[in-house]
């Protein structure tokens, strides 16, 4: 078993999975028109798109 | 409240206990409380022109400014909640100024002191665990059936064999996923199940069969853990404490 903290380095998409679906929603006075399911999807596009970017590159194995 | 600034609202926490926050927040602001009543809201104030509608939305889409509002974030949460308990906010709610956020804390007492009451003394736990890819072909090329005469053939039949050796190999891992996952839930007094993460993400070559996480009372977290080292037939990454931003809800898990 490998132990990670979060004070440690933290891979962002273990971030991501807490704080991107996780915390009380609640609906502020800056209405984000990112609803929960939006938001999610926008990141994680963001996330997958930006990693394919960076493995292309010589990615063999992928 | 100055003007040109927003209340950034990272957690709800008990009053009692340490004021200002040391870390700085999303905005590189210094974090302080607002309190009303027993609750206390862990706020920032940040600027509004970074932090609207549309500066917010920009940001989300951008990876680089999404990572460094994540990890701000957490770690204003997280300072919170080594003290007193806390429930963390969702990422990026945001209030006109503090009179709307002690409005919330009214308004909605009973809900939060409810999960407060839920976690406190608890920390969240996860728990991905991952299996070596199917196996190769050629490391199980001795035991094919051998017709050598017919190439073509062997080498159809050596690529069945593969694809259900592969299958079966899939289906032992996501048995044993549950296995694991059951036997985590009984040390752990809720549990949720993320969805399992691309290997491109998770920046390992094997593949992932579990991507949990537990809200573990603090006098558990040993037998927990000795569950989490007796998982059977997967390497088992566990991360935390973690505030317990899965389970700051009332839904029951």
């Amino acid at each position: 078993m490998t132990l990670v903290r979060p004070d440690d380095e933290l891979s962002l998409v273990d971030l991501l999975d807490r704080l991107l679906a996780g915390g009380v929603m609640i609906t502020g006075d800056i209405t984000i028109s990112l609803a929960d399911v939006d938001l999610v999807h926008v990141s994680l596009r963001a996330l997958i798109s930006s990693v394919q970017t960076l493995l292309e590159p010589g990615s063999a194995d992928a | 409240m100055t003007p040109g600034t927003l209340t950034y609202l990272y957690a709800v926490r008990t009053a009692t206990g340490p004021g200002a926050s040391s870390v700085p927040g999303v905005d590189g602001e210094r974090p302080r409380l607002v309190v009303e009543g027993e609750l206390a809201a862990v706020v920032g104030s940040v600027d509004a022109s970074r932090f609207d509608e549309e500066a917010l939305a920009r940001d989300l889409e951008d990876l680089g400014r999404l990572e460094s509002l994540a990890r701000a974030h957490h770690a204003v949460v997280a300072e919170a909640a080594r003290t007193q308990p806390t429930a963390p906010i969702r990422l990026a709610t945001l209030y006109r100024d503090d009179d709307a956020v002690r409005h919330l804390l009214t308004d909605r007492a009973a809900e939060f002191t409810a999960i407060l009451e839920r976690i406190e003394g608890r920390w969240e736990w996860g728990v991905k665990a991952y299996v070596k890819p199917t196996t190769r072909p050629e490391e199980h090329e001795a035991g094919s059936p051998s017709t050598s005469d017919r190439p073509g053939t062997s080498y159809l039949l050596r690529r069945r064999a593969d694809r259900d050796r592969g299958e079966r190999e899939r289906e032992r891992a996501r048995t044993a996923a549950d296995d694991l996952h059951r036997t985590l839930r009984t040390h752990a007094a809720a549990g949720r199940l993320f969805p399992l993460q691309d290997a491109r993400l998770s920046g390992r070559s094997e593949e992932m069969v579990l991507n949990a996480t537990y809200l573990v009372d603090a006098g558990k977290e040993d037998g927990f853990r000795s569950a989490v080292d007796s998982a059977d037939g997967a390497a088992v990454e566990l991360t935390g404490p973690w505030p317990p931003f899965s389970f700051a809800s009332l839904e029951s898990t």
